[in-house]
């Protein structure tokens, strides 16, 4: 299972026309040994890609629900050695695409390069650094791509059409498309900047473009799908699962159609 | 004996630590910064209002003051205090922020945020935002909020809205969390004050500069007094911005021993301290690369010390560098360390030193005593201890520090 199992996810929904839903958990958060059926509910709701979040004390790019997820997770003792070692038990029963969300230093305690070698045997596809810009990669890069694991890089409301280019170049797996200025977390509405930005990024980027940081329903699911390739859901659905009611999840995933077009 | 000192270098990095470790939303921001601060750096009209600020608001030059009582107490080498205790709002911290605070204002930039632990920075960021006529918002972790209280009202008596942040243990480094979001949130009219040689690039060389004012000074004044440079320069370190900048004008004279001290709280064998370089391992947070305590998981570790100026998980990243290089030399002090000191350098000298300073005070006394009467220490005086008094109250009475 390499990176190449998230182009096989965009190239199927390309020709259905279909973009692709991302949900992001928290792993651990209700305990590891609920990761296994965590996944498998949001593969029957119809998610394409994982985003599996790693627990971290200091989470600069997130909002208050991934903030309490992580200090839940944390207070269960949950590493990222943990979280790849559970991937490793159950890889072989989970279909869809699995990329880590995580800042740089639990990465950096295990070092890069045993990092990547473990993530590759737990079956990652891609990993996802919001601590780490286009500038400060090199230094894990070549060792993801030693195993084939994708860096998925950030695109923001702040960069500008130069940077864009140059996310865009040699970009892997998608361009994550951050909606808003802020941290991660519901919003009940997106500016016109979030739309105009998105279909810039649209017209420059080379590989899928996924928007995601403030969608908490399916009306703005649709509305974000219109102008990229996907849409990733993250606080809202950490909430659903931790309220018990992930039943409510498949209610945030636009309808795709049936037909090849 | 010289040699060439150049860092960051072009990435920020300081060999290698430091750079750029944050979410991209403030990349154009840190950019932006980085050439702002280059250009200003070059013009003259910026220098002067710079200086003009630092003699006539800050009160600068602060003396070189030869504690002669104290030397004499000891029987070592003379020992000076550079005496950063009396600038305006009673420590080194706005030497940073009247720098900053220029800079923000020549970026156009509204508002300003900043973080605080005790409450020193917040203070002195807030001081030249009500003179700049800058907005100020302070983010304050609730435990120090609950500590500091008289701090929390000096600051809003200045105009600045003070924040309490309930995430995380609610100290310092969450503090930092929330100022980072709150500025990826608002990046396009506000400026981030940061408050040590912390942070991604350039902040540590920002914040290192201007601070450098302390070496520099120090460098011409202990000539003028001595005719030639001391052997020693002492300073504590926290995230280590006084540090810097007493040491920077020092780096090439190579000849002048650096010593930076961290607090080892309740002591290295507990788990009770704030020494980044002796007990913490390389590590990513709050934008740079650094020694950082943190457990087996790669989480990060609360700092702990009696000084609530130095209890930072961190190190600044050139302090990182310093140390891996060998050109400064990085030891530790105990709480009781610095409370003897504290005491000490109040009953010989009349002067109340801050518990952060207390601990390089601490640290030079050890020095002194293993030098002869010809040879010269410096200590890097921060501040000064009108903050810490009822703090020492509470804990000579042997009641619980909280």
């Amino acid at each position: 299972m390499t990176k190449t199992k998230i182009d096989d996810v965009f190239n199927k929904l390309k020709s259905t026309g279909d973009k692709a839903f991302i949900s992001y958990i928290m792993a651990g958060d209700g305990g590891l040994d609920q990761l296994k059926d965590q996944i498998r509910t949001l593969e029957a709701s119809g998610v394409d890609i994982v985003e599996l979040g790693i627990p971290f004390s200091d989470p600069v790019a997130d909002g208050p629900v991934i903030q309490q997820a992580a200090i839940r997770a944390l207070e269960q003792n949950i590493s990222l050695q943990n979280i790849l070692d559970e991937l490793k038990n159950i890889k072989d029963e989970i279909t869809v695409p699995i990329v880590l969300m995580t800042y740089i230093n639990p990465i950096l305690n295990i070092g890069y390069a045993e990092f990547a070698k473990d993530a590759a045997e737990s079956g990652v596809s891609g990993i996802i650094l919001p601590d780490v810009p286009f500038e400060e990669e090199e230094e894990i890069k070549v060792h993801l791509s030693a195993h084939d694991i994708a860096l998925i890089r950030l695109v923001t409301l702040t960069s500008d059409e130069n940077r864009i280019k140059a996310l865009s170049e040699g970009a892997e797996g998608f361009l994550y498309a951050v909606t808003i200025k802020g941290t991660t977390g519901g919003r009940k509405t997106f500016g016109e900047d979030t739309y105009s930005h998105l279909e810039k990024i649209k017209s420059i980027a080379e590989v899928p473009v996924c928007a995601g940081f403030g969608v908490s329903n399916v009306e703005m699911a649709e509305q974000l799908g219109g102008y990229s390739d996907g849409v990733i859901v993250g606080s809202k659905i950490v909430q659903l699962l931790h309220e018990g009611e992930a039943d409510k999840i498949k209610d945030l995933i636009p309808e795709k159609s049936t037909t090849v077009k | 004996m010289v040699m060439s000192y150049e860092f960051p270098d072009n990435k920020g990095k300081y060999g290698g630590f430091g750079g750029k470790y944050v979410p991209e939303t403030l990349m154009g921001a840190l950019n932006e910064l980085e050439a702002e601060y280059n250009k200003a750096i070059q013009d003259e009209e910026f220098l002067k209002a710079l200086d003009d600020y630092l003699t006539d608001y800050v009160g600068r030059t602060t003396p070189l003051y030869y504690a002669e009582h104290l030397t004499g107490h000891i029987g070592g080498a003379k020992i000076y205090l550079k005496r950063e205790d009396l600038n305006h709002t009673g420590a080194h911290k706005i030497n940073n922020t009247v720098g900053q605070g220029l800079l923000a204002k020549r970026m156009g930039k509204t508002k300003i945020i900043a973080e605080t632990g005790a409450g020193q920075h917040g203070v002195a960021t807030a001081t030249i935002c009500a003179n700049l006529g800058l907005e100020c918002i302070i983010f304050m972790g609730k435990e120090d909020v609950r500590r500091q209280e008289l701090n929390v009202f000096r600051m809003e008596l200045l105009g600045a809205e003070v924040v309490s942040v309930d995430a995380g243990r609610g100290t310092l480094k969450d503090a930092v969390n929330a100022t980072l979001r709150h500025w990826v949130a608002n990046v396009d009219d506000t400026h981030y004050i940061l408050g040590s040689v912390l942070g991604p690039h350039p902040f540590p060389q920002i914040v290192r500069d201007f601070q450098s004012v302390i070496g520099s000074e120090t460098r011409e004044q202990i000539k003028e007094k001595e005719n030639r440079l001391p052997d020693t320069v002492i300073a504590c370190i926290g995230g280590g911005s006084n540090a810097m900048g007493m040491f920077y004008p020092f780096i090439e004279d190579t000849e002048v021993e650096l010593i930076g001290v961290e607090a080892s709280g309740k002591g290295l064998d507990t788990d009770e301290y704030a020494a980044s370089i002796s007990k913490g391992r390389i590590g990513v947070l709050h934008g740079a690369k650094m020694h950082l305590l943190q457990d087996d998981n790669g989480q990060i570790e609360e700092a702990y010390s009696v000084s609530a100026g130095l209890d930072y998980p961190g190190i600044g990243p050139e302090h990182s560098h310093l140390h891996e290089s060998g050109r400064v030399n990085y030891v530790s002090r105990t709480d009781q360390d610095a409370l003897d000191a504290f005491t000490l350098l109040s009953k010989k000298e009349g002067i109340i030193p801050a518990l952060e300073s207390a601990h390089a005070v601490a640290e030079a006394i050890e020095v002194a005593k293993g030098k002869s009467t010809d040879e010269i220490v410096v200590i890097c005086l921060s501040g000064r201890g009108d903050k810490d008094v009822s703090e020492v109250k509470r804990l000579f009475r042997g009641e619980d520090n909280d």
